[in-house]
């Protein structure tokens, strides 16, 4: 990491709401305050007998996963979405990453209230000294946080479009993973507000990237699309071997690495690139999936149905003063 | 739009716009994750405008609409604005005959709530969901799915 001092915007205006150059930043602002939330209002503790049901090797997996997050959420909130702030093209653009900033920082004490709800005071000490200790994940933070203090704007939003669409992945799996078999499922419900979360951030940067592209020459654009995947196979290759740190003593580092392909690709898709893993190894344990989204699985793919006949959709909520039928 | 797949009919009312035959109608904000889709498809598709204020097509055969679902909370206003607009009227309605997704797994129950509400709505089957742009696998899915639904449809509609 090189200890220079962050750049600050260099010219400030009154923020205008009333004239909207892009509106994206309106949608994504409104969005955000939307799905805003607050770990106070998860009912973690009534996870705390099904945390008793955890071998010790599960427990201290948890919270190694957990830490991880917590200093990817940590770099994020304090680096990464401030970083982007002086290269904002709008000033609208400039308020949506001081609220991904803040909402990174809720992230990452969200953690603390699940440690504090399930674990000893030594307990949670010794998992964030392993996260300060264990190489792979140091290295992936010092990957991407060289770019946030590297001098090119275009590859600062590449660098935190991969860690909110990749790199939380890893870790993100495993709390799917307990919910799945119906453990911990409120540290699940927290989580997925996270997942959430992270995907409105990393959809609004990789549109900023594309925005950022437009009208460069195809030289500059041909040399951040090599960079793109240049990155994403560095990041990648610490990815496999830190999940091994993590899953092999579990034997679930097979089914992680599945999903880190499955995310990668999403990640790409949010730079305006192409998928890179083929479906042969994307194929996310169902269950998993099903966790993430239950309208993920096959069965809702008409398609591939062998009949005729249909299932029509399950009943939802409609608003319906916004329709005239 | 493709220009080829909008012909500029008159207008029959004036929030109702050109009209169009495609079989495939996509919205998609200025982000183009749809809009790269259908692309990808290589299928002619007419695109409903962008802005809300903007005034909406008119099919003129049936179709099948591809539209994207951003996360949202419990669904407030999943459908996009346009796509209220484009099926407020009537003709439109009654010749829609699926509805495709988009969306990201990331927002949970809500991922590709916009299809589910108008199949609901429109009493037509939610044919296929995809995340993002789409990837390789799901276009091939698509394209041939797309193919067989229609034929079907035809071969249904003869035997009647």
């Amino acid at each position: 990491m090189t200890p220079e001092k962050l750049k600050l915007a260099s010219h400030v205006v009154a923020i205008n709401w009333n004239r909207i150059e892009d509106e994206k930043d309106v949608e994504v602002w409104n969005r955000l305050c939307n799905n805003f939330w607050l770990p106070e209002k998860v009912p973690l503790s009534n996870d705390i007998q099904s945390w008793a049901t955890l071998t010790p090797e599960e427990q201290l997996l948890t919270m190694r996963v957990f830490t991880g997050l917590t200093l990817l959420d940590t770099l994020q909130g304090t680096v990464g979405a401030v970083s982007l702030i002086p290269d904002a093209i709008t000033p609208h653009e400039e308020a949506v990453y001081t609220n991904i900033a803040f909402m990174e920082s809720v992230h990452a004490k969200s953690y603390s209230s699940i440690f504090s709800t399930l674990c000893s005071t030594k307990e949670i000490d010794e998992a964030f000294r392993w996260s300060v200790e264990n190489v792979n994940l140091q290295k992936k933070a010092q990957i991407v946080e060289s770019y946030y203090y590297g001098d090119d704007p275009l590859k600062r939003k590449i660098a935190s479009t991969l860690l909110e669409s990749f790199l939380f992945y890893s870790g993100f799996y495993l709390p799917m993973y307990w919910s799945s078999r119906a453990k911990l499922t409120n540290t699940a419900d927290l989580i997925r507000l996270i997942i959430r979360d992270e995907a409105v951030h990393g959809y609004y940067i990789g549109y900023k990237y594309q925005k950022g592209l437009e009208g460069l020459s195809e030289e500059r654009k041909a040399e951040l699309k090599d960079y793109t995947f240049e990155l994403m196979y560095e990041l990648y290759e610490n990815e496999v071997q830190y999940t091994h740190d993590l899953y092999d003593s579990v034997g679930l580092a097979e089914d992680v690495k599945k999903f880190l392909h499955y995310n990668a690709n999403k990640a790409l898709m949010n730079l305006g690139y192409e998928a890179m893993f083929p479906a042969a190894v994307t194929d996310v344990n169902p269950a998993i999936l099903s966790a993430l989204s239950p309208n993920a699985d096959e069965n809702h793919d008409f398609f591939s149905g062998s009949g005729s006949s249909y299932v029509i959709g399950k009943a939802v909520n409609t608003e319906d003063d916004d329709w005239d039928f | 739009m493709t220009p080829s797949s909008v012909a500029a009919t008159s207008a029959t009312s004036l929030e109702i716009g050109p009209s169009t035959s495609s079989q495939l109608i996509y919205f998609s904000s200025i982000s183009e994750n749809t809009h790269r889709f259908v692309k990808k498809l290589g299928v002619e598709a007419a695109r409903l405008p962008v802005y809300t204020r903007d005034e909406t097509l008119l099919a003129k055969a049936p179709f099948v609409l591809v539209l994207p679902t951003y996360g949202g909370d419990s669904g407030h206003g999943a459908v996009p604005k346009q796509v209220i607009k484009f099926l407020n009227v009537a003709q439109n309605r009654t010749l829609i005959r699926g509805v495709i997704g988009a969306g990201n797994t990331n927002f949970g129950e809500t991922y590709c709530l916009a299809g589910d509400i108008i199949s609901v709505k429109c009493q037509v089957p939610h044919l296929y969901r995809f995340e993002l742009m789409g990837t390789s696998e799901d276009v091939d899915r698509v394209h041939e799915g797309l193919e067989e639904f229609w034929t079907r449809l035809s071969l249904n509609q003869t035997q009647q």
